[in-house]
């Protein structure tokens, strides 16, 4: 017995601490999210809480939390509150599989990728629920609108994972990095150059596709249709004030971060350093992987400074007639050669 | 009583209550959230009996994706609740026969797993040398033993699709669609006309 309050223990003290680095590494993100933005537009950004603004996160969640939550009179009550709540869960949840390092996942299952899958997957629930509960017009037009958008793009998404998978003979996380430590730059005799051995340079049609697929997936700009301001004022968070807000907020930007670490472990080698030669191999592996994280989260905020956004229709045509043909190709083609070159694992 | 039966009965129990309001909830759209629960914590059991390829499956593809559509459809639809009540007792009986039908079925299959001792051996995957993941036994079973069954259901599946396209695609007539590959291969000597105007005269 006491061996169980043991493992359940360590189990809650990782748990515990990687909650609270995510939420100090979400907070700064977001910082660096609307400082980009801000230089992209020649404005400052924030700069006034802290040195340079950096507290300005911080500032905001106090704001937040302390302010009335409102809901609306004619709002389905239970749904109104939950649809928040499993927003943020689930994009917390799906961190417990995220290797960070070599054995630094809290929970190294054998069906990791599948798993983070399902989470995505489930992210739609807080949209539609928060869009159907507010009964107000444009939350339910954002909700339906969202809905489709992300259910959509998952085909893709699955797509490309299903190609890696090929390349790599397992669903374990941690394999999935490790199947990245030799590759092109071994084959080419080479093996300093480590970043050729990701599977970012073999599959690059893929790698972009899963780039722009988790554009849409998390409702980023160009495709954030579900909260487009022009249209639909806030999308389904129009009706919702303070911490459920703040809820909302905070479980999409860590789903964000969260499709930054999966492009850095399916494409960019996770934790492993991009040049192997001393001084570079030394520095702990999570140091890289937080280094590669933030490089897919600045692209995703260049993306999100520069690039207008999508017509509807032009995002579902995207989509089903341009993704899912591309990488459905792109599975039987990656499938063929390797079973034709012997390569397969 | 160890943790695995503690996760179990809370599973099972949470399923079963979720299940009753799936039936008895006034708000379809609470109907639906509450199967979705249901779906959950199936998706646990799943995972407590080892198989959680099965589990992750069902969230992706039932949770995920075809929950989503029912609670589109319910949201869009206006259902009246007190017309949906109303037929409840006319309904009654089927609904008793054919829970009563599916209690037979279930009591014979756990009964033959256990009353004949070989019964169990063949429904159970093969692993070859006991170190096979959950996912790679179902393939090795998939794609060789019932590769031909895995084909059927999916041409099933495949004629399902294009039926339902069949039936809703309509061509409108003057309805003007974009055509992206006409708009992009567009260029100044296609698109515009440069006309000389003399000062005075017009077009």
């Amino acid at each position: 017995m006491n061996e169980i309050f043991l493992t359940v223990g360590l189990i809650v003290l990782q748990s515990v601490a990687l909650l609270v680095a995510l939420l100090i590494v979400t907070a700064f993100l977001l910082y660096a999210d609307r400082k980009i933005w801000a230089a992209v537009q020649m404005r400052r950004g924030p700069n006034v809480v802290g040195p340079w603004g950096l507290f300005q996160s911080f500032a905001d969640l106090l704001k937040f939390v302390f302010k009335e939550v409102i809901i609306p009179d004619g709002a389905n009550k239970g749904v109104f509150i939950i649809a928040p709540l499993i927003t943020a869960l689930l994009s917390l949840a799906a961190w417990a599989v995220i290797p960070l390092d070599e054995g630094w996942a809290i929970a190294d299952i054998n069906v990791g990728i599948l798993y983070l899958l399902a989470i995505s997957s489930l992210g739609v629930y807080g949209v539609i629920m928060g869009g159907w509960a507010s009964n107000s017009k444009y939350p339910f037009l954002s909700a339906l609108r969202a809905a489709a958008q992300m259910v959509s793009y998952e085909v893709s998404i699955g797509f490309v994972i299903i190609t890696v998978l090929l390349c790599v003979g397992s669903l374990n996380l941690t394999d999935i990095v490790k199947s990245q430590e030799t590759g092109l730059a071994t084959a080419i005799g080479l093996p300093w150059l480590a970043f050729l051995n990701w599977y970012w340079l073999p599959l690059l049609p893929m790698f972009v596709i899963f780039f722009v697929s988790a554009l849409a997936e998390t409702n980023r700009p160009p495709f954030d249709l579900g909260e487009a301001e022009s249209e639909l004022v806030a999308g389904f968070m129009v009706e919702y004030s303070s911490t459920p807000y703040l809820l909302f907020m905070l479980g999409e930007y860590i789903a964000i971060i969260m499709m930054c670490a999966m492009t850095t472990i399916l494409f960019l080698g996770g934790w492993l350093p991009p040049i192997d030669i001393w001084p570079l191999n030394l520095v702990p592996g999570v140091i890289w992987f937080l280094a590669k994280v933030c490089l897919v989260f600045f692209m995703f905020a260049m993306v999100k400074a520069i690039v207008p956004r999508y017509r509807y229709d032009q995002l579902m045509r995207l989509g089903w007639k341009v993704f899912l043909p591309i990488s459905l190709f792109w599975v039987a083609l990656t499938a063929g050669v390797l079973v034709t070159f012997g390569w397969l694992p | 009583m160890t943790v695995a039966s503690l996760f179990f009965y809370l599973f099972s129990v949470v399923a079963c209550a979720s299940a009753v309001m799936v039936i008895s909830s006034r708000n379809p759209v609470h109907s639906v959230l509450f199967l979705i629960l249901t779906f959950f914590n199936a998706a646990g059991l799943f995972i407590l009996a080892g198989a959680e390829f099965l589990a992750l499956i069902l969230v992706v593809v039932y949770v995920g994706a075809v929950a989503v559509l029912f609670l589109f459809v319910v949201m869009m639809l206006d259902v009246d609740f007190t017309e949906l009540r109303r037929g409840m007792l006319s309904y009654l009986p089927i609904g008793g026969a054919i829970g009563v039908i599916l209690l037979v079925e279930l009591i014979l299959v756990l009964g033959s797993w256990h009353f004949s001792s070989g019964a169990g051996a063949v429904s159970e995957p093969i692993l070859a040398g006991g170190k096979t993941t959950n996912t790679e036994a179902l393939g090795l079973i998939l794609y060789t033993k019932n590769f031909f069954y895995f084909q059927v259901a999916g041409l099933v599946l495949l004629v399902a699709m294009i039926g339902a396209i069949v039936l809703t695609l309509r061509h409108k007539q003057g309805v003007k669609r974009q055509n992206i590959a006409d708009q992009v291969a567009r260029n100044p000597a296609t698109a515009i006309e440069v006309r000389q105007v003399k000062p005075g005269q017009g077009i």
